[in-house]
């Protein structure tokens, strides 16, 4: 009996949990790690001598020490709010100011690793502040004409998958067209598109656009064709029209499928994008790159490819939060 | 409201390039406000029937009429109700009952109508719950108010109940019987299951299987509301089984 009402003491201690305590026993281990893991990355970036002139040491060594000051303020907040749980999420954050820390360390630190080719933290961090209007100048390029050609892509392949999805007879032309050119890489129709169009930047639409529009054509066409002919028989003897039967059935029940297309069409257009601007198009990020590889200007070509990562990444993110949006009736969706 | 008749109706199918001939010189006339069950064996082309009065497809040979009129496309006056509810799973349910207007483009002026409906199979309350989180009978009985809220003047229910289990079924059958004593539409319902059918409808055709023919016609003049446990109940059900020969069986 008494072991008993012990168990269940120590039980109802564990499901308290450290929310129960005092404030200094509300600690988490998780979030002590963070802060302590990105202090001790700052300390190692400011104190121990640099191999030679390898960047903003001192801004890195500040910017890790924001993050360690921020991440220590939320976690004395934390012991004095009560929240139910560690905050930072802990073991992503250690590990992000370790493995910075060890790239600080085989390159700035020993210099074991060739310099030219890797760039130390600092020299990034030196690219971002020196070059900071060119590299947002070649970011907005770059969006403005992935957006533009993925918008044009989209809505083409969006019309012509239901198109075709639709109608036997604008099958019956379009789909072998369709079969034989869509397959081609739309980097491909590069030479001619540079020749064909009157400014590069057109040609790069043309490009992104094509290599969008496939896959969205293919997509929307499928979903389309796919959709339960019953629907159709519930729609009809409801009175409604073959504009209704389109737009209120065929498109929505399409919509899984469309998203997928956008999904790979989006994709594909950020491999045309780079490929167009190293080719090209006199701007943007893929121009960036060419420009600081012909340089030799690493640090750049780095500061420029995480921009372009953050950029891609981004935009798959937003359309990941569309999709939830206007599928959420969708069950199990994957969440990105 | 008007007669329903068929006269002379017949109907194949292509099947791998050789006519199946689905109903043979079907006649029959249902009164207005009249209840008939079609029973018969499975896949004997009784929802055939069905998609034919609906307007859904035209048969190969006879014709269908309603009053003095010949069918020839579908109309929201005769609404056809699938074994399957068929929501749209991108809709509400207020959205899907809401259909037949949003079609007809009557939504704003008679949106009354959906409430109507939504009360009238106790779903009041469940406008906004998507398809996917319904139970089989709350999926079935959306389907019923998305046909209900067309004001429909003859019914055409494909095996409405038979994907629910047995509780839910009989619950069902006596809702559907009230709607029907409230409403008084012309109704047609397909069924492989006699209970069901003597129970809820005034008359019986059993169908022959394919191609189906009208092997007996047997009245129901029990009152309603019916109870399966009665000794007329269970006579009848004798007799409409023996039309197919299952009366030892059973």
């Amino acid at each position: 009996m008494r072991a008993l009402t012990q168990r269940i003491a120590a039980a109802q201690d564990r499901a308290a949990g450290p929310a129960g305590r005092l404030p200094w026993q509300r600690l988490w281990r998780s979030d002590a790690w963070v802060v302590t893991s990105w202090v001790a990355m700052a300390a190692l970036t400011a104190f121990w001598s640099d191999a030679g002139e390898v960047g903003a040491t001192g801004l890195l060594a500040a910017c890790m020490a924001i993050v360690g000051a921020a991440a220590l303020g939320v976690t004395i907040a934390n012991l004095f709010f009560n929240l139910p749980t560690a905050v930072l999420g802990g073991s992503r954050l250690v590990a992000l100011a370790l493995v910075l820390g060890l790239w600080e360390l085989v390159t700035a630190k020993l210099d074991l690793l060739p310099r030219p080719f890797f760039a130390t933290p600092q020299s990034l961090i030196e690219v971002y502040v020196d070059d900071w209007q060119r590299l947002g100048e070649c970011t907005l390029r770059s969006l403005m004409l992935l957006v533009t050609g993925y918008v044009v892509g989209a809505a083409l392949g969006f019309i012509s998958g239901v198109a075709i999805g639709w109608s036997r007879a604008i099958g019956y032309w379009v789909h072998p067209v369709l079969r034989f050119i869509g397959p081609l890489p739309a980097t491909a129709w590069l030479p001619l598109a540079f020749f064909a169009f009157p400014s590069s930047w057109s040609a790069g639409v043309f490009l992104i656009a094509l290599a969008t529009g496939f896959p969205v054509t293919v997509l929307t066409w499928s979903g389309v064709a796919s959709v339960t002919p019953a629907y159709y028989d519930v729609a009809r003897t409801l009175g409604a029209s073959p504009a209704f039967l389109i737009l209120k059935v065929a498109i929505p029940a399409a919509m899984p499928s469309v998203f997928v297309g956008l999904f790979m069409g989006l994709g594909g257009s950020f491999a045309v994008l780079v490929v167009a601007e190293m080719m090209g198009v006199k701007a943007g990020l893929g121009w960036y790159l060419n420009w600081a590889q012909g340089w030799a200007a690493y640090p750049n070509m780095y500061a420029a490819l995480i921009l372009m990562a953050l950029m891609c990444s981004g935009l798959i993110t937003l359309l990941f939060f569309l999709r939830d949006r206007l599928l959420s009736w969708q069950r199990g969706l994957l969440r990105w | 409201m008007e007669p329903v008749r068929l006269i002379k109706v017949a109907h194949q199918f292509e099947l791998d390039g050789r006519p199946l001939s689905v109903l043979d010189s079907i006649d029959l006339a249902v009164g207005p406000g009249e209840f008939v069950a079609l029973w018969g064996p499975s896949g004997c082309g009784k929802t055939t029937l069905l998609r034919l009065i609906a307007g859904l497809e035209r048969p190969r040979a006879g014709r269908i009429v309603v009053g003095e009129r010949e069918i020839s496309s579908p109309d929201p006056s005769r609404i056809l109700v699938f074994q399957d509810p068929t929501l749209y799973p991108w809709r509400t349910v207020r959205q899907n009952a809401a259909l037949g207007l949003e079609a007809r483009g009557l939504l704003r002026s008679q949106s009354y109508r959906i409430d109507n409906a939504l009360r009238q199979v106790g779903l009041d309350g469940f406008d906004n719950a998507y398809p996917h989180q319904l139970s089989g009978g709350m999926a079935q009985r959306t389907a019923l108010a998305r046909a209900l809220v067309n004001e429909p003047s003859v019914m055409l229910l494909d095996e409405p109940l038979a994907n629910l289990d047995s509780l839910t079924r009989i619950e069902m059958q006596a809702e559907l019987s009230d709607l029907w004593h409230r409403e008084r539409f012309t109704t047609f319902l397909v069924t492989h299951d006699v209970d069901e059918a003597l129970y809820l409808a005034g008359r019986i055709l059993v169908l022959s299987c394919r191609p189906a023919r009208i092997l007996e016609e047997i009245a129901i003049d029990l009152p309603y509301p019916r109870h399966r446990g009665s000794a007329e109940f269970a006579a009848l059900r004798q007799r409409v089984l023996a039309g197919v020969g299952l009366q030892v069986r059973w």
